[in-house]
């Protein structure tokens, strides 16, 4: 079965990771979408989903659309995220062209994988203000992992249509399981 | 910046701390007219709670990191047999401990006020649930509680709450049959967080990350009031860390709260009242630095009790796995509860709870909490496994789906060992010294806590469940939940506030905190804190 990941998950993913609410009620994407100083380039936004295709289960769809949304809302107003999100790709990259002579986005889905793993980012504690590997951990990995399963796309894949970050209302606590 | 912060003129009250306590005194105050300045050590935390959801689900960041907790400002010294984690505990800023609270509020039980005359331990309050009922609903409506009048074992009410309760979760029904079958009966829970909008706040909308962060504001926080109370009037500064209060001549009245500013200076704020509203925590450690000549040992310690008999609520909890779903983690909050073990803890039930094997006099108050969060979370699992890709999908699915757990709220016994203290030999950025808290656990609080897991293993076990974790009485830990350090009573030689929370030692200095209580229950202290912060701002209120 496939799972695209809709605008609903990228509103979700946004809600989840920092972009702020209007009012206080349900979250609104409104707004500019602009990143603060320094936006991050395609190529950046092709290194974040080429990353994310490897994170992300087989089911997932159309992640490029996803990453690309919930990058914007993750840099606005925020460019520290900027430069922790340009600096662990900068890093990644240049561990690519050591390895293979090219960037990460460049690699086939298994050395993508491979490289994640040699670099030890499988095991590296996440730290925005750790070594590369954790800071890549942290603003990169983990962030992914937080916009699927913060989502309703991400959360039915385990089980769970109302993640906790994500504002699914108060209907689904109270349903028993489907038969 | 500085004449933002320097001193008001012509101040009829002066509120030392922002939290739920000060701002509703606060605002109660303004709106009758009268000049407010609020001293609040922490900042103000701006709108970005998104953010700081964000930062909650992260693994990286630390409970304390979420609200800016730590560092030389917070430094403080756990010297008991048991580590004190004090800066999980609390949050300095405007809006104080709300802002990462659970959002139960409970009215204490008729019991709740008279421990010493009926089980022999601890201290009456001076007080009756009859004195503090009407302000019990005047708090259930400031706060916005959503509550239903279904639990038998509470104290009488004279009004339905304000919202409707949260309707019972998928779990809360798995739980339900168990205990009937055990004899055990459940009811709603209080709930300050809007199950439909209310005070321009809207309902719930389901993040499931309230404790820390509710980032649609539909948990209360006392943010509300500090807002109201400036719109009314008051003044509220943030970052201003009182340092100490002074006395005139006579040692009879407080005439200036010393405050810092973030600049380096120092202001003294005058005023006619005082109200210290700084928690169970830094309101003893503001009297205890307050000495001078003429009290050595601090402000209104004239007893020697100030920061003695501090106590908590201990955790106790036991979970496991059953064969069917049981959604968890839809919502970060709990629907459904029993007191049945709360007056009477000692009691067995006609289907199968035994009776203890001691009498509910050497027993403490329990109450029992039914998670809607209990197992592991997708999203925490996701963060921490630390692989990715289907195999990390598949660990999440095997992993989330079938937990289930009974938590519960446990009485400590307050004992004048405990306490908060001052470690001289630690300073904090203003070099005053940090506050030390000693804490342990008594006997009597440690039976409650195994009372307390032999009923929710006979409730796991009534649903074949298989039971693979419990918190008892080796491994609790505090539900952070300070109370007792600057207790309410009738002697002056053995308490530091009256019944109206008016020190006995000076006459202008009101305490408006959990650190009144002589005595916590097993109920989530802070609607108590405000049925008490709303009753003395009308004994204040009768001094202006």
């Amino acid at each position: 079965m496939s799972h695209k990941l809709t605008r609903r998950d990228a509103i979700a993913a946004l809600s989840a990771l920092g972009v702020s609410l209007a009012g206080c009620g349900a979250p609104s994407t409104d707004g500019d979408g602009q990143a603060g100083d320094r936006p991050l380039t395609d190529h950046d936004r092709e290194t974040l989903t080429a990353v994310g295709e490897v994170l992300y289960p087989d089911e997932v769809d159309e992640i490029d659309a996803f990453v690309d949304r919930y990058a914007t809302g993750r840099t606005t107003d925020r460019p520290e995220h900027v430069d922790g999100i340009t600096e662990a790709i900068t890093y990644l990259d240049e561990y690519c062209q050591s390895w293979f002579d090219a960037d990460f986005a460049a690699l086939s889905p298994a050395e993508r994988d491979e490289t994640l793993r040699r670099m030890g980012a499988d095991e590296a504690e996440p730290d925005p203000e750790g070594g590369d590997v954790e800071q890549l951990r942290y603003f990169v990995i983990d962030d992914l992992l937080l916009a699927l399963y913060a989502s309703p796309t991400g959360g039915e894949l385990v089980g769970i249509e109302n993640p906790p970050g994500h504002p699914g209302g108060l209907a689904s606590y109270q349903r028993g399981p489907e038969p | 910046m500085s004449a933002e912060r320097t001193a008001s003129d012509g101040a009829d009250v002066c509120v030392i701390g922002a939290g739920p306590a000060g701002a509703l005194i606060a605002h109660r105050l303004a709106a009758g007219g009268h000049d407010v300045t609020v001293l609040e050590a922490g900042p103000r935390f701006g709108r970005q709670r998104t953010e700081r959801m964000e930062n909650a689900l992260h693994p990286a960041h630390e409970p304390p990191e979420i609200w800016e907790m730590g560092g030389q400002r917070d430094a403080f010294t756990s010297s008991g047999e048991r580590s004190y984690p004090l800066n999980h505990a609390r949050v300095k800023g405007v809006g104080g401990s709300t802002l990462h609270w659970q959002g139960m509020v409970m009215r204490l039980h008729e019991r709740d006020f008279a421990v010493a005359s009926r089980e022999g331990v601890a201290a009456d309050w001076p007080i009756e649930y009859t004195d503090l009922r009407s302000y019990y609903a005047a708090a259930e409506a400031a706060l916005g509680v959503a509550g239903a009048s279904d639990n038998p074992f509470v104290p009488p009410r004279e009004r339905p709450h304000p919202m409707p309760a949260f309707d019972p979760s998928h779990s809360d029904s798995i739980f339900a049959k168990a205990c009937e079958s055990l004899g055990i009966a459940t009811h709603s829970v209080p709930n300050a967080r809007n199950s439909e909008p209310y005070d321009d706040r809207s309902a719930c909308v389901g993040y499931g990350t309230c404790q820390p962060v509710c980032p649609s504001g539909a948990k209360y926080d006392a943010t509300s009031h500090i807002e109201k109370a400036e719109s009314a009037g008051a003044r509220v500064l943030d970052r201003v860390p009182v340092q100490r209060l002074e006395h005139g001549d006579a040692g009879e009245r407080i005439t200036a709260a010393v405050y810092a500013t973030p600049d380096g200076e120092t202001f003294r704020q005058e005023a006619r009242q005082f109200v210290l509203a700084a928690g169970g925590v830094e309101t003893p450690r503001v009297l205890l630095l307050s000495d001078s000549p003429q009290y050595p040992d601090g402000l209104a310690n004239s007893s020697g009790l100030v920061g003695r008999y501090f106590h908590e609520h201990l955790f106790a909890g036991t979970g496991g796995v059953i064969d069917r779903e049981t959604r968890q983690h839809h919502v970060g909050f709990n629907t459904s509860e029993s007191h049945q073990f709360y007056d009477d803890p000692a009691a067995g039930t006609d289907g199968g709870i035994p009776p203890a094997d001691v009498d509910s006099a050497d027993l403490g108050a329990i109450k029992l909490e039914f998670l809607n969060y209990a197992g592991p979370s997708p999203v925490e699992m996701a963060l921490s496994d630390g692989g990715w890709g289907n195999e990390l999908r598949d660990r999440i699915a095997d992993a989330y789906g079938h937990s289930l757990a009974v938590g519960a709220l446990v009485e400590q016994t307050p004992r004048r060992e405990n306490y908060v203290g001052l470690d001289r030999s630690t300073t904090d950025d203003h070099g005053n010294p940090v506050p030390e808290i000693h804490w342990e656990i008594d006997d009597r609080t440690r039976r409650t806590i195994r009372r307390a897991n032999a009923i929710q293993e006979a409730i796991l076990t009534e649903l074949d469940a298989e039971i693979t974790w419990q918190v008892g009485p080796g491994n609790t830990g505090p539900a952070y939940h300070h109370m007792g350090t600057t207790r309410m009573g009738a002697d002056p030689g053995e308490s530091i506030v009256d019944h109206r929370c008016l020190t006995h030692d000076l006459a202008n200095l009101w305490i408006a905190s959990s650190s009144v209580f002589p005595t916590g229950g097993a109920m989530n202290p802070s609607l108590s804190i405000a049925a008490l912060a709303l009753r003395a701002a009308e004994h204040v209120e009768e001094r202006l």
